[in-house]
């Protein structure tokens, strides 16, 4: 009689092949937070190609005035579906997929909190999204936009099965985020090694706890609103039919209750990405440590008190709109500190231009940009000219794409050779950042002015009217530019993973703790750990003669 | 947003501009640290680490005071802005027009004299008109850039704004809140005119047009009752054409108003609006013929 050998990982082998037996089964089952991280990594940048791929049909519809490339029944899904995807299975696992990596790692831990409410986070997302893509083969996709408004969201007036795909894909996505919060929280608070206070975690780990709690209390009016969608949509309830006594403005409440402290959801562990990458590349400490820590919690709080700056023209009434406007330009000010943080840093340092430290660098100045535009939305009446124009959708993905993709782009240079153990070629990586700086900024700055002169977004042709071709015609080139340099980004992981450089356990010369182990670590992490006495143990280990604990630090 | 065509929008402009100054002086300082730093300390072969500085209290505390000073500024500016740019609404006024958003098209009421049209706002010059935003739908944004800020039509609630140029002419706006397949043409045009002329509109609008009694035209009025057309197009499921052959565009905006377009989309608007309420009725050449004479004689 055989009994079955339960699933006992290979301790030599930290990350197991597919192609051997067991290789799938060791994945599905794995509860070890480097391959879960994994795992969201890669289901993201899947995703990613998708919603790159929706973006370019939307951009090749909107190159030409008048044009017919696609229906607007067509590019009404197509733009639902690139926010949606861009967001919720992009923007948000690929930075918890990074946490999920990192924390266990930087504060010394073995494994999340727990494992297993770790695998089902990513399980649950990874099911929500594909159930959200079944949609196209169910009969439609969502056509109502990221924030689906009701009532257009109702049943009355979305009549294909789209928008229940998307309010239970969500539901899922909700669910596995809020778990992976919760996980994460007690990660950080109760599985640091001895030495490691809250004083002396890398400032990643800062934000992600700081993100954490976002999660934790933003995610639930999402959740919450999306049941109600679906109990109206499926069992004719009237939440937010004004027709039969619901209210269509409960929804915007509830939506962005959410929808904002989602904004900083999906910055601030890439902010604490770029206070890693600068610091190591400029081979100085971060400057102001508490100032850039304090600021993130400051933000926290004020990302639940600023979102009514999405419906200033609502017509909530001044005085309303004059408190939500005064808190968001608050906002602005520890965001601000940030930014003068990140550049004292470098100033002074050897820096050390690869390119993991080009998009660092350059993140400073697109997410600048994408930072003040936000402030003339925090100012009511250039709200109330602008928004819902094209300014808006340069702005934020002046924020999302040049803020936070080129921080995770400096992140995934960075952290690569951890986790694959080997480099990623610098030749490509150097192609890779100049069409991405380049296409970027061909794609989206136009629209600043497209907006300004009154093209309305999620429109899916416009008007021949003088210049409105052209500047667009710029943007659909810009976005051309920047689906060649994803391209050589895969190029650059495929080659590199099969023959880049082997990296070695500290390519970068880091301090922090993930660094203190080989690449890929092993299934427990560390075989030992230095002793931890400062914020940068590995500083330490190789300074003995000026040794930061001894600055206090 | 650029050419304001009222003391609203020009308030507005005006303090755009103004942010625009702060934010480029600031982008610069940014770019040009950015770019200092860049150069300036990049690592040379050979040089070992750098001195370690860990932060500088009295530098934190200066740049967070420096933008907050120049965030309270913008605040004070913004409050009053927003007075000038969206002056307040005495309580029992009456509107002097209605703006109703429909999917896909605006319709426009002027409850004072009673004219009824679509999609094309006529307006006195140089008087302010208050003007009451409503939905009967799902949410629509009204947007004319060129006069000031925007307002949500929100079924079941009514917003108000004031409406006022100060020069003759047509200023383009467009629906700003995602409302369906269509949002794309649900454009409005302003046709801002001299108070005389815009007085000869309104008479004109109120007198029934003159639709000769023969030929196409009379053969057109038969068609649009027979076929229906009439029901649609006056219980607000389409827009009212008693005037339309007096109207500069077509479908909200798809198509210049000429016979020759509105055989098109006589002939099959689900291809000229795709998604628009507007069935294809099947008409025949001769039927589209002569509702084409009495549309465009509807003046």
């Amino acid at each position: 009689m055989t009994y079955p050998i339960p699933l006992v990982p290979e301790t030599s082998k930290p990350l197991p092949s597919l192609l051997e037996p067991e290789g799938l089964l060791s994945w599905v089952a794995s509860v070890d937070h480097k391959q879960i991280g994994l795992m969201y990594l890669l289901a993201s940048l899947a995703f990613f190609l998708v919603g790159g791929l929706e973006a370019l049909l939307m951009r090749i519809q909107l190159g030409t005035p008048n044009n017919t490339f696609l229906s607007p029944a067509a590019y009404n899904q197509i733009f639902t579906m690139h926010g949606t995807t861009m967001i919720f299975l992009v923007v948000v696992p690929m930075l918890v997929g990074f946490a999920t990596y990192l924390v266990p790692l930087m504060i010394g831990a073995r494994d999340m909190a727990f494992p297993r409410l770790n695998a089902f986070s990513f399980w649950i997302f990874l099911f929500g999204g594909l159930l959200l893509y079944y949609s196209f083969i169910a009969g439609g996709a969502p056509d109502t936009g990221w924030f689906s408004y009701a009532p257009l969201s109702e049943r009355a007036y979305s009549t294909s099965t789209g928008l229940d795909y998307w309010a239970l894909g969500l539901l899922g996505v909700g669910v596995g985020t809020v778990a992976g919060g919760i996980n994460l929280i007690v990660t950080i608070l109760t599985r640091r090694i001895p030495g490691m206070n809250l004083r002396r975690v890398p400032l990643f780990v800062w934000m992600v706890l700081v993100n954490a709690f976002i999660i934790l209390f933003a995610l639930p009016p999402l959740n919450a609103a999306l049941v109600m969608l679906l109990i109206d949509r499926l069992l004719n309830a009237h939440f937010f039919t004004p027709a039969s006594g619901g209210s269509p403005l409960m929804w915007q409440h509830y939506f962005w209750a959410f929808g904002h402290p989602e904004v900083y959801i999906m910055i601030l562990p890439a902010w604490g990405m770029i206070s890693e990458v600068i610091p190591v590349f400029s081979r100085k400490p971060i400057f102001g440590y508490e100032f850039v820590a304090g600021s993130s919690v400051a933000i926290g709080f004020l990302s639940f008190a600023v979102y009514a700056h999405h419906m200033f023209t609502v017509g909530l009434g001044h005085p309303f709109d004059f408190a939500f406007s005064a808190a968001s330009m608050l906002i602005a000010v520890p965001t601000g500190i940030k930014i003068f943080n990140w550049i004292a840093t470098m100033w002074g340092g050897r820096i050390r231009f690869t390119t993991s430290m080009l998009f660092a660098a350059s993140f400073l100045i697109m997410f600048t940009i994408g930072g003040i535009t936000g402030v003339t939305f925090a100012i009511v009446p250039i709200d109330w000219q602008l928004t819902d124009s094209y300014y808006v959708v340069a702005h934020f993905h002046y924020v999302l794409f040049g803020g936070t993709l080129f921080a995770v782009f400096a992140g995934i240079y960075y952290w690569f050779p951890k986790m694959t153990g080997r480099l990623l070629s610098e030749k490509w990586g150097k192609w890779h950042f100049w069409l991405t700086l380049i296409g970027f900024n061909l794609t989206f700055f136009v629209q600043h002015i497209l907006g300004i002169i009154g093209m309305a977004r999620r429109a899916y042709t416009y008007p021949d009217l003088p210049g409105w071709g052209t500047m667009n015609m710029i943007s659909t080139v810009g976005a051309f530019v920047m689906g060649l340099s994803v391209l050589v980004f895969i190029w650059n992981i495929i080659v590199s993973l099969r023959r880049g450089q082997p990296a070695g356990d500290n390519p970068w010369q880091a301090w922090t703790l993930e660094w203190a182990t080989t690449s890929p670590p092993p299934v427990h992490n560390f075989d030992r750990l230095p002793p931890v006495r400062s914020r940068r143990p590995l500083w330490d280990l190789a300074h003995p003669e000026n040794p930061d604990w001894k600055h206090g630090k | 947003m650029f050419n304001p065509v009222s003391s609203q929008a020009q308030s507005i402009t005006n303090l755009f501009n103004l942010t625009m100054l702060i934010a480029a002086v600031i982008l610069l300082l940014v770019t040009g640290l950015v770019l200092y730093v860049s150069f300036r300390y990049r690592a040379r072969p050979g040089e070992g680490e750098p001195r370690q500085i860990f932060g500088h209290r009295n530098l934190e505390i200066a740049w967070t005071a420096a933008p907050a000073m120049l965030l309270a500024v913008l605040a004070g500016l913004t409050l009053h802005t927003m007075r000038l740019s969206d002056p307040s609404i005495p309580s029992q006024t009456q509107p002097d027009v209605v703006i109703v958003g429909h999917q896909w098209w605006w319709e426009v009421r002027y409850p004072k004299s009673g004219v009824v049209t679509a999609n094309e706002i006529h307006l006195p010059v140089g008087q302010k008109l208050l003007a009451q935003i409503e939905s009967a739908d799902v949410i629509h944004s009204f947007w004319v850039p060129q006069l000031g800020r925007k307002m949500d039509a929100i079924p079941g609630h009514s917003n108000h704004l004031w409406l006022q140029t100060d020069q003759p002419g047509i200023y383009l706006g467009t629906c700003a809140e995602y409302c369906g397949t269509e949002h794309a043409w649900m454009r409005i045009r302003v046709i801002a005119q001299p108070p005389g002329d815009f007085e000869a509109w309104q008479q004109a609008q109120l007198q029934s047009p003159q639709i000769p009694s023969e030929g196409d035209a009379a053969k057109g009025a038969q068609i649009f009752q027979e076929k229906t057309c009439v029901v649609c197009h006056t219980n607000g499921i389409g827009p009212d054409l008693t005037h339309v052959g007096s109207r500069d565009t077509l479908a909200a905006g798809v198509l210049e108003n000429t016979p020759t377009n509105m055989t098109k989309w006589l002939k099959n608007p689900q291809t000229v609006k795709p998604g628009s309420n507007m069935p294809n009725f099947n008409l025949s050449d001769a039927e589209i013929q002569a509702l084409t004479a009495y549309l465009e004689a509807s003046k």
